[in-house]
């Protein structure tokens, strides 16, 4: 427990510090409503020094930077899928270099002294990019690895992920009359990140801010390699109304679909609202109350497609009780 | 053909945005757009923490002003509002 970090986020110091910064700038072309919109600003506001912002190609990265425009007020860097974390390693082992030999020592220009902050989507995390980030925890590099999970390729059309939920329809795996939406369950991330034995890893919420942004400076205080994975409503592919996206965030949590917890040297902690769930499991929402809100699950309300719910509650049952068991409940 | 190939060191590292996106009036695109109460405000700021789009400007103390130039009208901070004191005109 050396680094439980005792900050706390108020919100009047974060909204007059991001009045003066504007780290995340307005104009940028993320569809009304987007999750990730409010991620990649929660993390601006939990950077506790300057930060260097290395974005693997996503939304968030076409929608923010349209050639000559750009939303960013920190350095940023775009990068393919599959190396974010490998050029976030190369800043990260440049400036060791850059310091140990004294090269800006007396230039007032250049600071040395930040946090790296790599953004990926699920696309170029679970799949894509997995590599780069197996090797970059392997190597122990100082930077925080967050995704934002809107668990399809949702940039380049809808396609499938390995982010992609049971059931969800997207374009590449379409409801009909042989499957009915993608057939697989989704990847288990964070298990495959926590075996890497790296200081810190969280699942954030947006809708729950105060948790989010403490977790994120958590992670940028850690002693090594940080991950978060943020869950990111998008209106577009899941067909949810845009003023839905902080209802849907919270619903998530509140139905165990996406329970928020921490790990800090494979030591499970929940957090939040998933603590007063486990404690009291009448709290527990049934998943319906998430699923009812998205067009990517309409079809699972029809009668024949019953047992698709039941499958799907019936799973994140199973991964929420191998949870509680993780976390000592 | 006539132009000679420059070497390495003036090709230039990236292609680098120049412009802020501030000067792109994504606003355009909005149907309605937010409109707060000042009486029924409670300076919670959780619009401004739910815009996923910078538009409120908020000092802690006051009410926050959306900037309506940026403002996509998504409605989060209607459907957020603790007070229900935003609600969304048609523009």
């Amino acid at each position: 427990m050396a680094t439980q970090s005792v900050w706390r986020p108020n919100i009047k110091e974060l909204a007059r510090r991001e009045l003066k910064t504007r780290p995340v700038e307005s104009g940028h072309r993320l569809c009304a409503g987007c999750g990730a919109g409010i991620i990649i600003r929660q993390i601006a506001m939990a950077a506790r020094k300057s930060i260097v912002w290395i974005n693997a190609t996503g939304c968030v990265e076409v929608a923010t930077t349209i050639f000559p425009y750009t939303s960013w007020n920190v350095p940023w860097a775009h990068n393919a899928f599959e190396n974010a974390a490998a050029v976030a390693s190369g800043v990260e082992a440049a400036r060791k270099k850059l310091s140990r030999v004294g090269r800006f020592a007396n230039d007032p220009d250049v600071e040395l002294d930040y946090d790296i902050v790599v953004l990926g989507g699920d696309g170029g995390t679970y799949d894509i990019g997995i590599q780069s980030i197996s090797g970059a925890f392997e190597r122990r590099h100082k930077f925080m690895y967050v995704l934002y999970d809107n668990e399809a390729y949702m940039n380049t059309g809808i396609q499938r992920s390995g982010g992609t939920p049971f059931g969800a329809r997207t374009t590449t795996t379409p409801v009909g009359k042989v499957i009915k939406g993608k057939p697989l369950f989704k990847k288990p991330i964070m298990d495959i990140i926590v075996a890497h034995q790296i200081p810190y890893a969280a699942t954030i919420s947006s809708a729950y801010w105060n948790d989010a942004i403490a977790k994120l400076r958590k992670g940028f205080e850690a002693d090594g390699p940080a991950f978060i994975h943020a869950f990111s409503t998008c209106p577009l592919g899941w067909g949810s109304a845009p003023e839905d996206t902080v209802k849907i965030m919270r619903l998530a949590v509140e139905t165990c679909v996406f329970p928020l917890y921490e790990v800090t040297n494979r030591e499970y902690r929940l957090t939040g609202p998933s603590i007063s769930i486990a404690k009291n499991p009448a709290r527990k929402k049934p998943i319906e109350e998430y699923l009812k809100l998205q067009g990517r699950f309409r079809h699972m309300f029809k009668p024949e497609n019953k047992w698709m719910i039941d499958k799907f509650q019936g799973w994140i049952d199973k991964q929420w009780e191998a949870l509680l068991k993780r976390a000592g409940y | 053909m006539s132009t000679p190939m420059i070497g390495w060191k003036e090709v230039p590292i990236a292609a680098v945005p120049f412009l802020s996106s501030k000067e792109y009036p994504t606003g355009e695109w909005a149907v309605f757009q937010p409109k707060i109460n000042e009486s029924k405000c409670i300076k919670c700021g959780l619009c401004w923490m739910y815009c996923p789009d910078s538009v409120y400007r908020w000092d802690g103390e006051g009410v926050p002003v959306p900037d309506l130039g940026h403002c996509k009208g998504c409605g989060i901070c209607v459907a957020e509002c603790p007070t229900k004191a935003i609600e969304l005109i048609r523009v």
